[in-house]
């Protein structure tokens, strides 16, 4: 079924009658060429990929849960490709590209708004960096702007100019940047999927992995067990739970990233932001609620709830830059877990074991991730080689010292 | 989260500063291990959902390195052991 | 204005009148009130408009679950939007606007949208607004961004102030209902911490809305003389307007204390409100119940609101909504709204009971409930003029605080609600309607069994008589007569048909269910909605309730303001300052300082007559390396190294060796992180056989200091080493120039001759008696030393050499000059120990020693951080002196494209330099080691410039370093 504007209408005149269901609810089959580990926003697109782009059949996505329910479902919904490393912008700008034309491909208004991101500067030393930034990004054939004081003064003249204990000394900006509707991308990629014939398999906890000379012959589920000819692991979060059933330990620790959202307001931030000064960003979503994060917990942690003192730093923060939301009041809050990975950067791999690849350790960055994480995962099952712009993000890269640090922190995943 | 400190008594967790796994314990002789075993301890881990022995550091205390054994599903601490005490029982000296 | 539906009774002070406003009409009201029951009692019912359809809606409820009553309170940077009037306590002076509304409350142009109700199904805007492509931005988007949102910000900073405070005690009773003043009564009479919060300005819960009696007085006369009793203790802690956020790990709550809202403005000196963080192994939850609505055609018109607040507002505030009131119920507990507003001579015009096969299907009225229409059992239908109706579809338990944890809550039939699962937060008992108990005195005797369980108190607490009524209620969540729309969230205007539409199209689970709708999103969180929606997506999938489950809880329990969890860091008092030793004198001067971290440093004095920083950071260098210059250097960290094996660990710890320098000498030393990338640099002197002092660079002062004590305690526990951080032990200024020496010569007592005190030398001495510490290391490449003493005499060492300097035209020099001398002399700083870089990359290579173990010293040779041609540091000089250059540029080959393939590597520090007489930057360059002497082009593509360099060596200044050692 094609959405439209003039299918609404039809519809909305006829009662909504005609809607079908966005998915089926299959049962599982014996076997799959393909199974794909993970119901999230990278699972989903990279069944979506694989059988659109790269002609696969006989695809299954295994979840746990329920569709989209892992962190696609729980983030602070933020595209851009503003990156430093070469490891990193290709595939990041290739992502960018993927958003820009996302909702044409798989006919779903996921929403994508690029209305521009800013990462203010406090220091000296933070426009350096930056400038190096916007000039990497430039040669990587992505858009960036150095704003002035006075530039970003023009876009929020409310924020705090005058009394600020790290005065606002500029910006770095890409106006490519900006937001997409989060469970739209999950529902979008399902839909464009089930409608190509992949299985989508809710309520599937996968408990096992078998694995014989060396190769995997498929996976023992909730469900039962399912063959497999290959299997993609894309279970972020949980990753390194997933992948003990293959015996693997992985550069990769869980954390537990808080994000928080206001009451509903009238429009007061048009793009998106970040305070360059404390642990802070901030967009307005469409519905009107200020959306906004800051640091992880900094503990391992699978509980999916963060602890006051992030709160607090949060609002900390929020109120330094922004002086005039303090009668604003904050609605929710959620925690999901990410895959802090060592170097704060991805891993799209094969691993040594025959037909299993892993995708994970995306850190708090996976949502911008998601259509060219989907997208080059298909391409390395498929092909059983890495797509041009994800061959950095090898798993040996930390044994030859290729590390993709874009802070610098080093081999401690809670400093990404 | 608090932290019952083996002698200090219970500190807010926020007074310490985390570094992860209690493995990083175990570093390997740097003259006698090589490339592969450092790359092991430095990089990989278990990441249990469950039980987890775990550093603190109490920065904003007594400088104490703690051994924190914290479920990562529950965030119950059952233990916390002082890590030179940990250090020394797993063997390590000078 | 008359009060016309104010009624006898309630415990409101009719003595006092406070006047306020609403959408700038006047009414009055009295102490006690809240903006909807004073509004109610003005004969207001319409106070707000609903987020989609624009329906006009008034309140609901009478407490903080309320959806509809939502107002924009105060004005200016005090502006409060989305405050519920059903909470907002009346004072004199208060104005309120309605919101999202325009051009008026009653004449809402957007209520066009509840003409096109057909075309805003849930999730429509996912299947269309794509075509074509470019408009989703342009046109779709802003309008649907203009029309959304609830309330507005007035961009002004908010006056008021807000504080943060630590409790601790034995018990914490969250609610002060009939449970939670029983729980709290038996702990305080047993002499235990207690401290017992509630939401309301008022104590009570539903005792002040209900007409029960408790022992021989009325439930309120109770409630009173059991506060009264508890106020008396020292030992109790009553905490009125203080809403419970939160559970957290290990016994930790938040809460908000609400200490001025009541008021105009705060008292002087007072804030807004205090965010608690309360500290109790023990805690119960009494938070009560919440009624529900059930969901019949166009049930959510003003006048129509829960039974039980119906009731509420006739007892507790002697406000009638209503001249004529019908009920409409599926258990007893909505009898009750009958009766009492009918002993209050309201008249009940009709009673339609579920149970009894009767039904509302339909209202009438656009602005205000004009008429119902009741289809009996028989199937016959009649119209009825009321203008109010009570609505009750149950109660459910408040059980949010208690599945903070993740617990799941399970379904109880009985009550038809969820009640508190297994797996709540540790310590947390629940009593009450809380947990599903729902007579008064379940609620007194679940209160002080709890605390009695809680604490291990033995003996029984007296207990009142109370009423014990049984449940009875035949669930019922949504009339099935009826083709029009039944709100289910009245906020976000979900309606069974977006439920069916949801189940329609397989978004079955409850979290698709509520994402795809939308119910529960809204700023009452679902309280009164959820249970419904997810009971009628049970229904349509054939699933049982507790199978379809529910969606998560998690603080806040009521949304909090964001002023509140920030506290008093905001504006300056974001971050404390570090001020440095010199910073006074530097303020006399006029010196204009920058922020580092936390700390403020100089960056530049000023001299009279100079316009632009340029001229004093150029005259601050030049009369450095003629003369003599001044820094303070105390923000560097400093680290006292001492113990029999301080310098093996030493030598663990930096990638070069420690152990054999001798005693009165310095060294730069190297240390890596364990993955082989640099971490810190800075000079070690030995000052004893068993005595170093170490300097780390200012940023990683703190970071530094916990990697050691991280060797020192995990990775060699027997080590005989103890550290300890001197860094705001030792004011310190680093004294530069060819003159240093004679100047410092004045000041200290020693002979600090070039032979006496070498190049590198390091010792103990003393200025006028005084314990100092002198060090022959310089970061500008002149002959220089820092001298430390104690940090309260910095200010006085200062003075001290700025008098005695005067011969010399001594100056004091900032951080600006620091970075022009130390780039000029190619040493590493910020820009280059970016955490990327390792030895080999900053022309170090040859530092990290591999005869002895120390950290990094594996894993840095690794092949990827040994590649020949990989970034080492370079200097860069314009071709054309005047030339500019740009730090963050980019090293492109002449005539490369400007494509990332050809990146070559990107200037990292760039200063104009007074000596050299052009631009000088320091930058990593691909196989930079054999490109000196190349000519290179340093390209700023996102500023549009680029300038042809020389590549030549880092030092641009006395390579050889012979200035040093003079």
């Amino acid at each position: 079924m094609r959405y439209s504007g003039f299918r609404v209408i039809a519809e909305a005149l006829t009662g909504h009658k005609g809607w079908k269901p966005v998915w089926r609810d299959p049962a599982p089959q014996a076997e799959y060429d393909y199974i794909i580990i993970g119901g999230g926003g990278h699972g989903l697109a990279t069944a979506y990929y694989l059988a659109k782009e790269f002609g696969q059949a006989r695809i299954a996505v295994l979840e746990k849960g329920y569709l989209g329910g892992g962190n696609v479902g729980r983030n602070t919904t933020i595209i851009r490709s503003n990156y430093l490393l070469d490891g990193n912008e290709p595939f990041y700008e290739f992502s960018l590209k993927l958003w820009e034309g996302l909702e044409q491909d798989f006919n779903y208004n996921a929403m994508v708004s690029q209305r521009g991101i800013i990462n203010l500067i406090h220091t000296d030393a933070q426009r350096d960096a930056f400038t190096r930034r916007a000039n990497a990004m430039i040669l990587h054939g992505a858009d960036a702007e150095m704003l002035s004081r006075e530039d970003v003064r023009k876009l929020y003249p409310w924020l705090n100019f005058d009394n600020a204990r790290f005065p606002i000394k500029g910006a770095i900006a890409q106006r490519r940047g900006g937001t997409v509707r989060h469970d739209a991308v999950a529902w979008g990629y399902a839909r464009g999927a089930d409608m190509r014939g992949v299985d989508l398999i809710q309520n599937c906890e996968v408990t096992g992995m078998r694995i014989v000379g060396g190769r995997i012959q498929g996976v023992e589920t909730s469900r039962g067990y399912i063959g497999a000819k290959k299997v993609g692991v894309a279970v972020a979060g949980s990753s390194s739970k997933v992948m003990a059933h293959a015996g693997m330990r992985l550069p990769i620790e869980s954390h537990v990233l808080q994000a928080f959202v206001s009451e509903g307001l009238k429009p007061l931030i048009d793009g998106v932001m970040t305070f360059g000064a404390g642990h802070f960003y901030v967009s307005q979503s469409d519905k009107g609620g200020l959306v906004f994060g800051g640091d992880i917990d900094g503990y391992n942690s699978y509980a999916q709830r963060g602890n006051l003192p992030v709160i607090e730093d949060v609002a900390e923060g929020g109120m330094a830059l922004m002086p005039a939301i303090g009668r604003v009041r904050l609605l929710r809050t959620w925690g999901g877990i990410m895959d802090m990975s060592m170097d704060g950067s991805p891993i799209i791999d094969k691993t040594h074991i025959e037909g299993l690849y892993f995708n994970g350790g995306w850190c708090y960055g996976g949502f911008k991730a998601t259509p060219a994480s989907g997208w080059c995962f298909a391409h390395l099952l498929a092909n059983d080689r890495s797509h041009e712009t994800a061959k950095a993000y090898r798993f040996d890269r930390f044994l030859k010292g290729l590390m993709i640090d874009e802070k610098g922190q080093g081999a401690t995943p809670n400093l990404h | 989260m608090i932290i019952h400190h083996p002698i200090l008594g219970p500190r807010d967790a926020q007074e310490f500063v985390y570094l992860g796994d209690a493995g990083l314990i175990n570093r390997p002789d740097g003259m006698t291990a090589g490339i592969e075993a450092f790359h092991d301890y430095a990089y990989n881990r278990d990441n249990p959902a469950g039980e987890h022995r775990e550093l603190w550091y109490h920065e904003q205390g007594d400088r104490s390195w703690l051994v924190v054994t914290r479920n990562t599903v529950t965030h119950e601490i059952k233990k916390v052991e002082l890590a030179r005490d940990v250090a020394r029982a797993q063997g390590r000296s000078k | 204005m008359s009060q016309s539906h104010r009624i006898d009774g309630g415990q409101i002070d009719r003595s006092k009148t406070l006047r306020f406003t609403f959408d700038g009409l006047p009414y009055q009201g009295h102490p006690g009130d809240t903006l909807a029951s004073a509004l109610l009692a003005n004969g207001v019912r319409l106070m707000g408009r609903s987020f989609k359809y624009h329906r006009p809606r008034g309140p609901l409820s009478s407490g903080s679950e309320e959806p509809n009553a939502l107002v924009e309170l105060r004005s200016g940077g005090r502006q409060e939007p989305n405050t519920r009037a059903t909470v907002a306590e009346l004072f004199d002076g208060l104005a309120a606007n309605s919101q999202n509304r325009w051009p008026s409350l009653r004449f809402d142009a957007l209520a066009i949208n509840d003409r096109l109700n057909a075309f805003f199904a849930a999730g429509f805007y996912y299947k269309t607004f794509m075509w074509p492509k470019s408009f989703w931005e342009k046109l779709y988007e802003p309008i649907i961004r203009r029309a959304a949102g609830l309330g507005s910000v007035s961009r002004e900073e908010d006056p008021d102030s807000y504080d943060k405070g630590f409790l601790h005690c034995d018990l914490l009773v969250i609610g002060a209902g009939p449970a939670g003043l029983m729980a709290a009564l038996t702990a305080g009479r047993a002499g235990k911490r207690v401290i017992l919060a509630d939401e309301d300005f008022a104590f009570g819960g539903r005792l002040n809305a209900e007409t029960y009696a408790v022992g021989q007085a009325s439930g309120a006369d109770w409630a009173a003389a059991t506060v009264a009793e508890l106020s008396s203790m020292p030992n109790v802690r009553l905490m009125a307007r203080t809403t419970v956020l939160g559970a957290f790990d290990h016994g930790i709550y938040s809460a908000v204390e609400r200490v001025s809202d009541h008021l105009a403005v705060p008292a002087v000196g007072k804030p807004r409100q205090v965010l608690w963080r309360i500290y109790s192994q023990r805690a119960i939850l009494c938070g009560g119940a919440t009624e529900r609505p059930i969901a019949f055609e166009n049930n959510d018109r003003p006048g129509i609101m829960l039974a039980g607040s119906l009731r509420a507002y006739a007892n507790r505030w002697g406000v009638k909504a209503g001249e004529r009131v019908a009920v409409f119920t599926n258990n007893d507990d909505g009898l009750r709204t009958a009766a009492d507003l009918t002993a209050k001579g309201v008249e009940v015009v009709a009673v339609i009971d579920s149970r009894q096969g009767d039904e509302v299907i339909d209202t009438s009225g656009r602005l205000g409930l004009k008429s119902i229409t009741v289809r009996d059992r028989e199937g016959g239908t009649r119209e009825v003029r009321v203008d109010a109706l009570g609505v009750s579809g149950g109660w459910n338990p408040n059980v949010n605080i208690h599945s903070h944890h993740r617990s799941r809550p399970v379904w109880d039939a009985t009550i038809a609600a969820f009640v508190p699962g297994a797996d709540g937060p540790p310590g947390l008992l629940v009593a009450g309607s809380a947990a599903g108990v729902m007579s008064t005195h379940g609620a007194l005797r679940t209160g002080r069994d709890a605390a009695i369980a809680a604490l291990g108190l033995t003996g029984r607490a007296d207990m009142p008589e109370a009423e014990d009524a049984p449940i009875s209620i035949t669930p019922l969540w949504h009339v099935t007569h009826g083709k029009g729309r039944a709100w289910i969230d009245q906020q976000n205007d979900v309606t069974v048909k977006d439920i069916k539409l949801a189940e329609q199209e397989n978004f079955t689970s409850v979290e698709h269910m509520k994402r795809y709708t939308t119910l529960g999103m809204a700023t009452d969180q679902g309280k009164t909605g959820n249970v419904i929606g997810l009971a009628i997506m049970a229904e349509l999938t054939g699933r049982s309730i507790p199978e379809t489950g529910t969606t998560m809880y998690r603080p806040p329990y009521t949304p909090v303001a964001l002023g509140a969890l920030a506290g008093r860091s905001r504006g300056k008092e974001f971050k404390p300052y570090r001020l440095t030793p010199s910073h006074h004198w530097a303020a006399e001067q006029g010196a204009t300082f920058v922020e580092v971290g936390n700390w403020l440093r100089t960056q530049w004095v000023p001299k009279a007559g100079e316009t632009e920083w340029r001229q004093s950071v150029d005259r601050e260098v030049l009369a450095t390396r003629k003369s003599v210059g001044i820094c303070d250097v105390t923000t560097l960290g400093k680290i006292d190294i001492q113990g029999t094996d301080a310098g093996a660990f030493l030598d663990r710890v930096y990638a070069n060796t420690f152990s054999t320098l001798p005693v009165g000498k310095c060294r730069y030393g190297l240390m890596l992180r364990e993955d082989g990338i640099v971490f810190d640099d800075g000079t070690t002197a030995r000052m004893g056989e068993h005595e170093y002092v170490m300097t780390t660079t200012t940023a990683n002062a703190v970071t530094v200091f916990r990697h050691l004590e991280f060797c020192r305690q995990c990775l060699w526990p027997d080590m005989d080493v103890q550290l300890i951080s001197t860094t705001e032990a030792w004011a310190q200024f680093s004294v530069a120039g060819p003159n240093a020496r004679k100047l410092l010569q004045k000041v200290v007592d020693q002979d600090i001759s070039d032979a006496a005190f070498p190049y590198m030398g390091a010792g103990n001495i003393t200025v006028g008696g005084l314990r100092a510490r002198l060090f022959r290391i310089s970061f500008s490449g002149e002959l220089a030393y820092e001298i430390a003493v104690p940090t309260r005499y910095g200010d006085a060492l200062l003075r001290r050499l700025m008098e005695q300097g005067a011969e010399f035209d001594a100056i004091v020099y900032g951080t600006e000059a620091l970075g022009v001398m130390r780039i000029e002399k190619g040493h590493v700083a910020g820009g280059e120990l970016n955490g990327q870089s390792t030895a080999l990359n900053m022309g170090l290579g040859k530092m990290v020693s591999k005869k002895k173990d120390s950290i990094g010293m594996v894993l840095s040779q690794r092949e990827g951080l040994t590649d020949p041609n990989g970034y080492r540091l370079v200097g860069a000089r314009p071709v054309d002196p005047k030339g500019k250059l740009t730090a963050g540029s980019h090293f492109l080959e002449i005539g490369a494209a400007p494509v990332a393939a050809n990146d070559g590597g990107w200037l990292s520090s760039k200063v104009y330099s007074p000596h050299v007489g052009s631009d000088i930057a320091l930058g990593y360059l691909k196989g930079g080691d054999q490109k000196i002497g190349q000519r290179m082009r340093a390209v700023n593509l996102v500023g549009g410039t680029e300038t042809l360099v020389d590549i030549v060596s880092p030092h641009f200044v006395d390579p050889e370093g012979e200035r040093l050692r003079g």
